[in-house]
């Protein structure tokens, strides 16, 4: 792991089955590739005022199942390209979760039910570490496995494959 | 140590004698494919991770079925893309307008997907190739030029699920309702990450077109693959596809699973999916009273030969509700020849309905049947998630082909027993 940086922002917080239609509507995610033009249209159909409000740095809090439907890689771009600089959920659907790492979107697997809407959250990756500071309460994570975790610090899959040349678990 | 299907099938392709679910392993690849809406960000990736050629110029398939034909400019370029890569790295099979197919169903119909393969796609339906018995799994853009470039993916072994379905089905009843009851039953995150194997005699009677129905939806569970075992169904519908030689794989008697299912269909009537969720699925005559503008058979899901045939047999002398615009999508030109050698394409002519060339349209809301806002279509799609199929304030209800056709006939969900009799 290259650096052991600590993300901090606020919890914007979503349900269960959050679908990659929802992250990115196909009104706007097939009508061009500028990320940051999708990126004001991120969570619309769920949460219409969420481009607006969320801020650098803050994270996107969720129940079960995040990311469900397309292997479309928009989902996390376009997530990643509104500022946020991780989602935490209690489970993600794999191929959301593989496109995330790949794009260099930190995803973090743990128990969100006690986390409010506005929280203030610490997150080490490195440590392991989620904290919420508005409740005071802190929780281990499971820690990827250490390719993820290069992949991640490379900042995706392709600069990391640029970097190393290959492919090596 | 036993080991089940996936197991052995990944196995073979990271060079090892087994395998356990949760691992990471690097499996060589038999087949990479994306199409018109995933190869040009997966081919902007695979220049900038600096590689030049393919792995294997018959290995990569391209094919350009989402926005086809072109339906704008942008379509159109990134099309050219496709096109110039093609050429550019000697790509064997390419398929353009004419001649190309909805992936899922051309792929497998041109040879391209074997059993005991493993197959990589940049689109979640990629798990559609599991009817064969072979392990295949959508995957993003990134990982797809990875597939492309090394031939070569890094995989988690996935748990196994098993699902025995017990009992005959009923008319009308077929792939679509098991695998819809199925994820009713389960949710879409029942089988998250996981292998779903199907297993039972109400398989085993299952055409090969009901199959690759099931294996298509199990990323609607939220599965890695779903998988079939071949038997003598399998290997008829193989002959005279491929030169190429395949091997078979089959689950130990022993073999550990995760979970064990069982089910009994002989009772099961034909299922419907509310939206906005596959998971949201009850009985037919459960439906109430549901008024269609809009009804759409086709798709990676059900627009095979099979599903055309129901389809025609409902619609035979019979005209679909003038309020339900009805859109009729075979997946592929060979699909379409038959169609019209067995006189089907008349039928629905004669029953009003808009025949299109094979694109994937009107399932993600791209193009050929866009919903308006407040409108309801009955489909034989694969999601109904909100504004999936347009307007976010349009509705999708998923059901198979003979519902579908049926519907389209009295302009509200129905059972085809009602249309039949």
């Amino acid at each position: 792991m290259g650096d052991s940086k600590i993300l901090t922002g606020r919890a914007h917080v979503f349900g269960d089955d959050v679908n990659t239609d929802y992250i990115i509507s196909g009104r706007y995610k097939f009508k061009t590739l500028d990320m940051n033009e999708l990126a004001c249209h991120c969570m619309e159909d769920i949460d219409p005022d969420f481009a607006s409000k969320v801020e650098p740095g803050d994270f996107i809090v969720a129940g079960a199942n995040f990311g469900c439907g397309s292997s479309r890689e928009q989902a996390p771009l376009v997530i990643k390209h509104a500022g946020v600089s991780a989602v935490l959920a209690s489970s993600f659907a794999r191929i959301f979760f593989r496109n995330a790492i790949n794009k260099g979107l930190p995803v973090v697997e743990c128990d969100t039910s006690q986390i409010e809407p506005g929280d203030d959250l610490e997150v080490d990756l490195s440590e392991g570490k989620v904290r919420n500071l508005t409740r005071g309460v802190e929780m281990d994570i499971a820690p990827l496995p250490s390719v993820m975790m290069d992949i991640l610090a490379d900042g995706g899959l392709t600069d990391y494959l640029r970097k190393h040349g290959g492919f090596k678990l | 140590m036993a080991q089940t299907i996936t197991e052995k099938i990944l196995a073979w392709h990271a060079g090892r004698d087994k395998v356990r679910p949760g691992e990471l392993i690097n499996a060589r690849i038999d087949l990479a494919l994306a199409n018109d809406i995933t190869a040009p960000l997966s081919l902007e990736a695979f220049r900038e991770m600096g590689a030049e050629r393919v792995f294997d110029p018959a290995k990569v398939v391209l094919v350009p079925d989402h926005f086809t034909p072109a339906r704008d400019i942008a379509a159109a370029e990134n099309c050219v893309l496709l096109r110039n890569f093609a050429r550019e790295q000697g790509l064997e099979n390419y398929f353009d307008v004419g001649r190309v197919g909805i992936e899922h169903v051309m792929i497998p119909e041109e040879g391209l997907a074997l059993p005991g393969e493993v197959i990589v796609g940049a689109d979640s339906h990629t798990c559609t190739y599991g009817a064969l018995g072979a392990f295949s799994t959508g995957v993003g853009s990134t990982d797809l030029a990875m597939a492309m470039a090394l031939g070569e993916v890094w995989l988690r072994v996935p748990e196994s699920i098993r699902l025995e379905y017990a009992g005959e089905l009923r008319s009308w009843v077929g792939g679509k309702d098991i695998i819809l009851y199925t994820i009713g039953k389960l949710g879409v995150d029942g089988a998250r990450y996981r292998a779903m194997e199907f297993h039972g005699p109400a398989i085993d009677a299952l055409s090969m077109d009901g199959r690759f129905t099931m294996a298509n939806m199990a990323i609607e569970a939220g599965a890695k693959n779903g998988i079939f075992h071949v038997d003598v169904k399998t290997k008829e519908w193989l002959e005279g596809r491929s030169p190429r030689d395949y091997r078979i794989f089959s689950s130990d008697s022993d073999a550990s699973y995760a979970e064990k299912i069982e089910f009994e269909v002989s009772d099961l009537e034909p299922q419907v999916a509310f939206p906005h969720l596959p998971s949201n699925v009850r009985p037919v005559s459960e439906a109430g009273d549901i008024a269609l503008d809009q009804a759409v058979i086709g798709s990676c899901t059900n627009g095979r030969l099979e599903d055309m045939e129901i389809a025609a047999r409902i619609l035979k002398g019979r005209q679909v509700d003038p309020r339900v615009r009805t859109i009729v999508i075979p997946g592929s030109q060979p699909i379409l020849k038959e169609m019209v050698k067995r006189g089907w394409m008349e039928i629905f002519l004669e029953a009003g309905v808009a025949v299109s060339t094979p694109t994937c349209g009107p399932c993600l809301g791209g193009h050929m049947g866009v919903l308006a806002k407040g409108e309801r279509a009955v489909s034989t799609t694969n999601r109904n998630f909100v504004g999936r199929m347009g307007h976010v304030g349009s509705e999708v209800y998923l059901a198979g082909p003979a519902v579908a056709a049926a519907s389209a006939i009295s302009g509200r969900l129905t059972h085809p027993r009602e249309v039949m009799d």
